[in-house]
C-alpha cells in the first residue's frame, strides 16, 4: 500500500507542474491585465507598475522565479497551528496579490481557506447524514411509496439550484421568521443556512448514487447466498451490501470534497461568506495573476490528494481491487 | 472608555447597538459598501468602496459641504490664491493631530505627495497631481530633485502649492479627491520603505489617519469598523460613535440584509425592487441624481462611423424617453448632451434636436437613404444584463427608425477594456463617473490625445477652446466656453449620450444628515441616528 501511495505521489509532481505551467502561461495570453482599468493608466504609470511587480522581466524569467518561490524551502509543520500560512510552514511563497496590494496570496488563503473548510465540513455532514439514509431507504423499499418519496426528494434537491434555495431559505427563516441573519459569517448561528443550502445539493446526489449502487449490489449472487444462509435483512444490508453499494458514492465524494472544501462561489455570494470560492472566480476576472495561480494550485493539490484517498478507500471497500 | 464601549458594539451583529460607558445608546451606522476594499491607502486605490471608507479615516485640506459638496475649510482653515491664480497657500489649523495624538505638519503633506509621485511606488492615481509644477516630470523620473516640484512647506502650518497652469476648479477637486490627503509618513516608515505598497501599514491597529474616525477592525470580506477619533480637530461635531462598513457585492443579498435590519444604508438596490419600494416603503427609497453619463462611444476612424452625419443620425434616432421609462427604470434622466445638467451651476444648452426626421435626412445625405447599402455596425458591451437590454432596445430603434442593422458583441470586463484601449471596436457602450463637481470633468476627456479619448476623435478648435477655458476670468466666462464645447460634441457626436445616471439605494429613516449629493459622497461627521 505504501509503495502505491508513494508512486501516486511521485505521479502528482508532473501533474502539478503541467497545471502550474498551463495556468501561468494561459492567463498571460488573455487580453487585459491586472492594471487594465476604465480610466486608462498612462504608459508611464503602466511602466512603473510593471516594474513594481516585475512584469517587465522576460516571461521565461518570471516563470522561473515563480517556480522557485513555490518550491518548499522549509519544514515547520508546527507553524500551521498558528494559522494556515504555507510560507511560515514550508517556505512556499505565492507572492503578493495584484488586486490587494497590501496582502499576499498566502495571507488570503490563510484567511479564507479555513472558512471554506468549515462550511464544507458542515455541508458534507448534512449531505451524508441526509443523503445516505434516503438512498439506503429508497433502495431497500424499492418501488414502494417510500422509494418514490426519497427519490423525488433527491431529484428535487438536484434540480433546485443553490441560488434559488438559498434566497428562499433566507426569505422564510431570516426575513419572515427572524431567526437568522440574512447573510454574513459573524456568529455560529450564521453557519446554518449556508450549510443547509450547500449540503442539500450534495445530499441529493449522494441519495441517488447510494440508491443506485445498493440496488446493483443487492441483485448479486453473494447477497442471495447470504439470505439463503439465513442472515437477517439488516445484516444483509449493513454487513454485506452497503460496503459495495457505497463505491459510487466514494468515487463521487473525492472530487466533490475537493470542490466543497475550496468553497462555492454561489453560496459565498448569496450569504456574503469570506471563503475562497469567490476569490477563485473573481481573481480570474480581475487578472490577479498570483491569486489565480495560488487558488488553482490549491484546488489541484486537493483534487489530486482526494483522488488518492478515494482510490485507497475503494480498495478497502472492494475486495476485487488490489493496490497495483 | 471608548474601547470598552466599542467592543460591545462590535459583538452585536444583529439589531441593537449596545450602550456606551455613560449608558447613552451607542450611535453605530451600518453601511453596505459594495466590493471588498483593495486597500485603505489613499494613494494606492481607485475604487468607490475604498473611497467611502477613506472618507471616514482621512480628512482633506479642503472639506466638502454635506448638502452640495461645495468646498469648505477642512484641515486648512483658510487659503490665499495669488493674483495669477497659480499659487495656492493653505493655512493649516493649529489643532491638527493624527489619530495617534501626534501633530500634523505641512511637511507631512509634502512628503505624502512625494510618495505618490515616486516612480517606484507606481501609484495609479499619481496623474491627479500632475497639475502641479514639476510633478509629472518627477513621476516620470525625468526630475529627481523633489524640491523643484511645486509643493512647499513654508512652515509647520503653511503649505504652498504652485500649479503649472490655472485650474479654476482646484478647490472643488480638493474637496472630494483623496489623493490630496496627507499621510502620517513617520508611521508609514515604521513598517517599511515609503515607496512600497505591501508594508501593511493600513492594517487595523497600525493605520493612523487624520479623519473623524479611526480604524478599529478590518476582517476581509466581513466588515470594517471605524470608531470616533478623539484627536480629530472637529471631534465635537461628530455624533456617530462608530461606522461599520459591510462589503456586500450582491445587490439582492444587500437588500435582504437591509430588510433584516443588518444594514442602515445599502450601496445599491436591485432595479427590479425599485417599484416595490416605491409602493411599500417610499420613506426608505433613495433615487438621486449621480454625476455620471451613460453613452455609446464611436470609433471615428472606422467607416461608416468616420462620418459625423451618420454618428449624429444614430444619436438622434434613439428614443431616450422610452429607454429610461421601459428599459433602465432607475429614475434616470435622458441625456441629449454630454455634460451633466445642474453640475456646479452649469447646464448644457446644446441638445440633440431634430428627432427621427432629421436623422433620416442626415443618413440619406451621407449616402444611405433608408439605411440601404449601409454595412451592419457592431456594438460592443461588457457582459452584463442591463447593457444587453439597452443594446437590444437601441438595436431595434435604429432598425425601425433608420433601417440600420446593428450586431451585438459582448466581452468580459477586462477583455472589453482591452478592446476599448486598443480601439478594437466600432461602437461601444461606456459610462463616465465624475471625480469632482465641475463640468470640466466631462469635457476634458475629448481633447486630442487624452488617454481616455478612445474615440480617436480630434478637433483643434475643441482643444483650443478647452485650453482657453482654464484662463477664463470668471466662472460665467468659463461656462460660456463649455457651452461651445458641448455644442461641438452634439454636432460631431464622437459619443452618443444616452442617459444620466442616478444612484438608487435604501436608507433607514433613522439616519439623519444623509443628504443627496451628486457624487454620492456623505461626510460622516454630519450624520447621526435618530433615536425617537
Amino acid at each position: 500500500m505504501f509503495r502505491f501511495i508513494g508512486y501516486r505521489l511521485l505521479q502528482a509532481i508532473p501533474v502539478m507542474l503541467i497545471i502550474i505551467t498551463g495556468t501561468f502561461f494561459m492567463q498571460r495570453f488573455v487580453p487585459g491585465g491586472p492594471f487594465t482599468a476604465e480610466k486608462a493608466v498612462t504608459p508611464e504609470v503602466l511602466r512603473n507598475l510593471n516594474a513594481y511587480y516585475h512584469l517587465d522581466d522576460p516571461l521565461w524569467k518570471q516563470y522561473r522565479d515563480y517556480l522557485w518561490d513555490l518550491c518548499p524551502k522549509a519544514f515547520h509543520p508546527g507553524a500551521l497551528t498558528q494559522g494556515l500560512d504555507l510560507k511560515q510552514a514550508f517556505g512556499i511563497d505565492f507572492r503578493p496579490s495584484f488586486k490587494y496590494p497590501n496582502r499576499t496570496v498566502n495571507e488570503i488563503i490563510a484567511d479564507k481557506l479555513p472558512v471554506s473548510l468549515e462550511l464544507g465540513f458542515y455541508s458534507l455532514l448534512i449531505a451524508l447524514a441526509v443523503g445516505l439514509p434516503l438512498g439506503v431507504l429508497a433502495a431497500v423499499r424499492r418501488n414502494t411509496w417510500i422509494d418514490y418519496l426519497c427519490s423525488s426528494l433527491a431529484m428535487t434537491g438536484i434540480c433546485v439550484p443553490t441560488f434559488v434555495l438559498g434566497p428562499i431559505l433566507v426569505l422564510l427563516l431570516a426575513i419572515h421568521a427572524g431567526w437568522f441573519n440574512a447573510s454574513g459569517w459573524y456568529s455560529p448561528i450564521d453557519r446554518i443556512l449556508p450549510s443547509l443550502t450547500l449540503g442539500s445539493v450534495y445530499a441529493a446526489y449522494i441519495a441517488r448514487l447510494s440508491r443506485g449502487g445498493l440496488l446493483e449490489i443487492m441483485s448479486q449472487d453473494f447477497i442471495r447466498t447470504a439470505r439463503a444462509k439465513g442472515a437477517t435483512e439488516t445484516r444483509v444490508i449493513f454487513k454485506h451490501a452497503l460496503r459495495g453499494g457505497l463505491l459510487p458514492v466514494v468515487s463521487f465524494l473525492g472530487p466533490a470534497i475537493a470542490g466543497i472544501l475550496t468553497g462555492s462561489f454561489v453560496i459565498e455570494t448569496i450569504f456574503q461568506i469570506p471563503g475562497l470560492g469567490r476569490e477563485f472566480v473573481n481573481s480570474a476576472f480581475n487578472r490577479d495573476y498570483t491569486l489565480v495561480l495560488g487558488t488553482v494550485i490549491l484546488y489541484a493539490a486537493l483534487i489530486v490528494g482526494m483522488n488518492l484517498v478515494v482510490d485507497v478507500v475503494q480498495v478497502w471497500l472492494n475486495p476485487k481491487l488490489k493496490f497495483e | 472608555m471608548l474601547s470598552a464601549g466599542f467592543a460591545l458594539a462590535g459583538g452585536c451583529a444583529r439589531h441593537g447597538d449596545g450602550a456606551g460607558a455613560d449608558g447613552r445608546p451607542l450611535q453605530v451606522l451600518r453601511i453596505g459598501n459594495g466590493a471588498e476594499p483593495q486597500d485603505l491607502d489613499p494613494e494606492a486605490i481607485t475604487g468607490v468602496p475604498e473611497l467611502n471608507i477613506i472618507l471616514s479615516l482621512f480628512d482633506s485640506l479642503v472639506g466638502a459641504d454635506p448638502h452640495d459638496l461645495h468646498p469648505i475649510p477642512g484641515l486648512a482653515e483658510s487659503w490665499d490664491i495669488s493674483n495669477d491664480r497659480l499659487v495656492y497657500t493653505f493655512h493649516l489649523r493649529s489643532n491638527l493631530h493624527w489619530s495617534d495624538g501626534n501633530p500634523i505638519t505641512a511637511g507631512e503633506f509634502v512628503k505624502s505627495y512625494q510618495r505618490t509621485l515616486t516612480p517606484a511606488f507606481a501609484s495609479e492615481v499619481s496623474y491627479k497631481l500632475w497639475c502641479v509644477v514639476g510633478a509629472e516630470d518627477y513621476n516620470h523620473g525625468m526630475l529627481t530633485d523633489f524640491s523643484k516640484v511645486g509643493f512647499k512647506a513654508l512652515d509647520d502650518r503653511t503649505l504652498q502649492v504652485t500649479l503649472r497652469q490655472r485650474i479654476p476648479f482646484l478647490l472643488k477637486i480638493l474637496a472630494t479627491d483623496d489623493v490630496w490627503d496627507p499621510l502620517p509618513v513617520k508611521v508609514l516608515a515604521r513598517y517599511g520603505p515609503l515607496d512600497r505598497k505591501d508594508t501593511g501599514w493600513t492594517k487595523a491597529g497600525r493605520l493612523v489617519g487624520s479623519g473623524a474616525f479611526m480604524l478599529k477592525e478590518w476582517t476581509p470580506d466581513q466588515k470594517i469598523v471605524v470608531v470616533r477619533n478623539p484627536y480629530y480637530w472637529d471631534a465635537a461635531r461628530v455624533k456617530l460613535d462608530a461606522i461599520e462598513f459591510y462589503p456586500v457585492v450582491d445587490a439582492s443579498t444587500e437588500e435582504r440584509m437591509f430588510r433584516t435590519g443588518q444594514l442602515d444604508i445599502t450601496s445599491q438596490l436591485p432595479s427590479t425592487k425599485i417599484d416595490v419600494y416605491k409602493r411599500e416603503h417610499p420613506e426608505e427609497l433613495r433615487l438621486e441624481p449621480y454625476l455620471g453619463v451613460y453613452f455609446y462611444r464611436c470609433n471615428v476612424t472606422r467607416p461608416p462611423l468616420n462620418d459625423a452625419r451618420i454618428r449624429r443620425a444614430l444619436a438622434l434616432a434613439v428614443d431616450r424617453e422610452r429607454l429610461v421609462g421601459d428599459v433602465v427604470k432607475g429614475g434616470e434622466q435622458p441625456a441629449y448632451a454630454v455634460s451633466y445638467p445642474n453640475d456646479g451651476g452649469y447646464t448644457p444648452r446644446a441638445r440633440l434636436t431634430g428627432g427621427v426626421a432629421e436623422a433620416r435626412r442626415l443618413l440619406a445625405e451621407a449616402g444611405f437613404p433608408g439605411g440601404k447599402g449601409m454595412p451592419p455596425i457592431e456594438l460592443l458591451y461588457n457582459t452584463f444584463k442591463e447593457h444587453q437590454d439597452i443594446g437590444e432596445a437601441i438595436q431595434a430603434m435604429w432598425l425601425e427608425n433608420l433601417g440600420v442593422r446593428v450586431t451585438l458583441r459582448n466581452e468580459d470586463w477586462k477583455v472589453y477594456l482591452d478592446s476599448q484601449h486598443t480601439h478594437n471596436f466600432q461602437l461601444e457602450r461606456a459610462g463616465w463617473i465624475a471625480d469632482y463637481m465641475d463640468p470640466h470633468v466631462f469635457l476634458e476627456i475629448w481633447v486630442t490625445a487624452n488617454g481616455n479619448n478612445d474615440t480617436l476623435w480630434s478637433d483643434p478648435e475643441y482643444d483650443r477652446l478647452l485650453r482657453s477655458s482654464l484662463d477664463a476670468d470668471t466662472e460665467e466666462a468659463r461656462y460660456e466656453i463649455y457651452q461651445k464645447l458641448d455644442s461641438i460634441l452634439v454636432e460631431e457626436c464622437p459619443v452618443i449620450p444616452i442617459y444620466y445616471y442616478t444612484s438608487f439605494y435604501t436608507v433607514n429613516p433613522r439616519v439623519q444628515g444623509w443628504w443627496p449629493t451628486l457624487l454620492n459622497i456623505h461626510p460622516y461627521k454630519f450624520v447621526h441616528l435618530d433615536r425617537t
